[in-house]
């Protein structure tokens, strides 16, 4: 009997909360702009393996081997030759301020040098300001010149070409062999748009009905703090739910991820990590004094989430501490979940632990926020 | 069963240390109706609050229903009606979702019925699905009123219901409180109006957070001893300038044509209106009205506050 009363006061904030969303059309809109705009944004714009960066020349020789070269390396994808420079000091300053990424300069008498077996510079100047911006391309460079004078040299000049490497490397890339940033950065994504939406909703929670001047009613009727928490959840649930259903589908159908594990495992996975972030945002809300302060602490949490926990950064890569950071972020557990389900097929053994992490993250963020919840209007 | 509905002592609130209710003691019995009184900033709304456990008291005890205010706030919370100053249900939310919200919360039986009844009672069963929002003052507070006695609470505490209501509205509502105490109902009202003050079975008089006076309407001016002439006549306005600050006087106000002019000391009253006898103005002495009465207290009060630092 207690409970079934405990319940229908669940339900009536539940309903009540459904509606006042339904009614506020801006926060409805935003709930569903919010993924699509950051799946373009993120999907499409961000890549880690740039290509086509602008490359000035200063050639200061001439010959098919020399044009051979620069076409190869045009052909890789990586650089394209945009501007051709007259002085190594224009090259400097173009670099400097930003119009191009790489100058590639090509000494005088190289082809003569080449062909007496002088060993000549091939010099490519690029700006690594930005490493993941340029590391890729610079890594090929050598490779790139190797197989155009490959094919260049032959006859006579197939002396030249550099000896066959005395072992063989054999790299498998598993889960993603062609290296696409989309299969990793979509999935990523879920948990990155379902992290901010979810704890910004709650945190709004209860700080809207005190800035509405609705708190001193809402408190002079009988309601338990778990029995408040709950109804001022639930309801969102649903909202991370359609936002995930979109953000699969453009997975699916815009971007092409594979997904190799059980749908029924990730979702299971995606209830538990909208859970945890809901919780988080109540946890706020009892904390804030305003919807401003409350807006704060969730973009305060959000910027860690974003950087620490594997989405923009490789997780391994970070320093021991900041690993540590990590671990205690919903986001890093919910990434192994929905990277290892989708690319890697992944069971329930592989992310018992995840479950197991989010779970607890649940139970203190829950307990905090019941204890301090304000009963009164102290 | 405890025959007190509210049974405070000491109560004492203070906001960054500054007391704003210092010490309020107040027992009153079960089906009454009684009227809450004070200037703004006495410490009504905060009083009101702690009694009905929405506010922890700094110091002091109490029992409200029976019920322990400090420890026992939820079964407080569930036998109560109260409502607040400024309307505070939902405006997003329809009229009738408002009490449908209202009628879950308490798991109300019969709860459609019970809706519909009362939505046809207040005469908004046409307007039920307009944003409470949009209502005017006066029917939001009627609306306010029908959602905190859907319950069938055993204490009305009502803060200030019918400020900014028109009279014929005002007269209703007091119509509706009456009906509420008779059917059981024990009502406490705060206000600002004297004449709702005398629908009262009795009176509390606050100010600067101390309870100044207590009881029967007529009791009270009784007990405050003032005596009150007035006086009507020719150019009677231009004496109220000159009777402020006579030795005796203690204050002096218009009701319309008329003039009050009140003290406590008869003898000094009595001589300084006789300097102003004349053709033109005629005295007659008339029995202390309630606002009188406060404003007096209200006087001695502030000397009090002022002499005590
Ligand atoms: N939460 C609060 N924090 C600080 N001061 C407060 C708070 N609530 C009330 N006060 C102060 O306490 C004093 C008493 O306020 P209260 O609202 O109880 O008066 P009231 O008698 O209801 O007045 P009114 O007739 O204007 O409604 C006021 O000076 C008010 O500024
Ligand atoms: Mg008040």
């Amino acid at each position: 009997m207690k409970l079934f009363a405990s319940l229908g006061r669940v339900y009536a904030i539940m309903a009540k909360e459904l509606v006042q969303m339904r009614r506020d059309r801006m926060t409805f809109a935003m709930m569903l702009a919010l993924p699509i705009i950051q799946l373009i944004l993120f999907g499409f714009a961000i890549n880690t393996d740039p290509k086509s960066l602008p490359t000035a020349v200063y050639a200061e020789d001439n010959s098919p081997v020399v044009r051979r070269i620069l076409s190869a390396f045009e052909q890789s994808g990586y650089y394209q030759l945009l501007r051709r420079a007259d002085s190594p000091q224009q090259g400097s300053d173009w670099l400097a301020k930003g119009e191009v990424s790489f100058v590639i300069h090509i000494p005088e008498g190289f082809t003569r040098r080449l062909i007496r077996g002088e060993h000549p510079q091939l010099l490519v100047e690029a700006d690594a300001s930005d490493p993941a911006a340029a590391s890729n391309a610079i890594s090929q460079a050598r490779e790139i010149v190797n197989q155009a004078l490959g094919t260049e040299l032959k006859g006579p000049l197939q002396y030249l070409r550099s000896p066959p490497p005395q072992v063989d490397v054999v790299v498998h890339k598993r889960y993603n062999p062609e290296g696409i940033t989309q299969y990793n950065i979509v999935p990523g994504l879920l948990g990155v748009i379902l992290t901010m939406t979810c704890v910004m909703i709650t945190s709004m929670a209860m700080t809207r009905e005190s800035e509405r001047g609705n708190l001193e009613n809402l408190l002079a009727m009988p309601t338990r703090p778990h029995e408040m928490m709950l109804g001022k959840i639930c309801p969102y649930i649903l909202v991370g739910l359609v936002q995930t259903l979109v953000i699969l589908s453009a997975a699916k159908y815009l971007f092409d991820v594979p997904f190799f594990g059980s749908l029924g495992l990730l979702l299971a996975g995606v209830m538990v990590f909208i859970f945890a972030n809901l919780c988080l945002g109540f946890t706020f809300s009892t904390v804030a004094r305003s919807q401003m302060q409350a807006m704060q602490m969730t973009f305060f949490f959000f910027l860690p989430s974003i950087l620490l926990s594997g989405f923009m950064f490789p997780f391994r890569g970070m320093p021991v501490w900041a690993q540590s950071i990590g671990e205690v972020l919903p986001l890093t557990h919910f990434l192994r979940m929905v990277r290892g389900v989708m690319l890697k097929g992944n069971g329930m053994p592989e992310l018992q632990q995840e479950f197991l992490a989010l779970t607890l993250f649940i139970l203190v963020v829950g307990t905090v926020a019941i204890l301090r919840y304000r009963r009164t209007l102290d | 069963m405890n025959e007190l509905a509210i049974d405070v002592s000491g109560l004492v609130k203070r906001f960054n240390n500054k007391a704003v209710v210092r010490g309020v003691d107040l027992q009153m019995p079960r089906g009454q109706v009684w009227g809450f009184l004070g200037p703004n900033g006495s410490g009504k709304t905060t009083t009101i609050r702690m009694i009905c456990g929405l506010l922890e008291p700094s110091a002091g005890e109490g029992r409200c229903l029976g019920f322990d205010i400090r420890r026992q706030a939820r079964k407080i919370k569930d036998a109560t009606g109260y409502m607040t100053q400024k309307f505070s249900f939902w405006e997003d939310l329809t009229i009738r979702e408002n009490l449908e919200f209202v009628a879950r919360l308490y798991n109300l039986s019969g709860r459609k019925k019970l809706v519909d009844t009362t939505l046809d009672k207040l005469g908004l069963t046409e307007r039920q699905g307009q944003l409470s929002g949009a209502l005017s003052g006066g029917w939001k507070q009627r609306l306010a009123l029908a959602a905190v006695t859907m319950h069938k609470p055993d204490l009305l505490l009502l803060d200030e219901p019918t400020a900014g209501v028109d009279p014929q509205a005002r007269r209703d509502f007091w119509d509706e409180i009456h009906q509420l105490s008779n059917q059981g109902m024990t009502v406490l009202v705060s206000t600002h109006y004297m004449d709702e003050a005398e629908r009262c079975d009795q009176i509390v008089y606050l100010a600067h957070g101390n309870i100044l006076t207590q009881g029967k309407v007529d009791d009270v001016i009784e007990k405050a001893g003032l005596i009150t002439f007035q006086g009507k006549g020719h150019n009677v306005r231009l004496l109220a300038e000159q009777l402020k600050g006579v030795s005796g006087v203690e204050h002096v106000a218009f009701f319309g044509a008329a003039l009050h002019v009140s003290g406590r000391d008869r003898v000094s009253l009595e001589k300084a209106i006789a300097a102003f006898a004349n053709d033109d103005v005629n005295w007659q002495e008339i029995q202390a009205s309630l606002e009188d009465t406060f404003i007096s207290l209200m006087q001695d009060a502030g000397k009090d506050t002022r002499e005590h630092g």
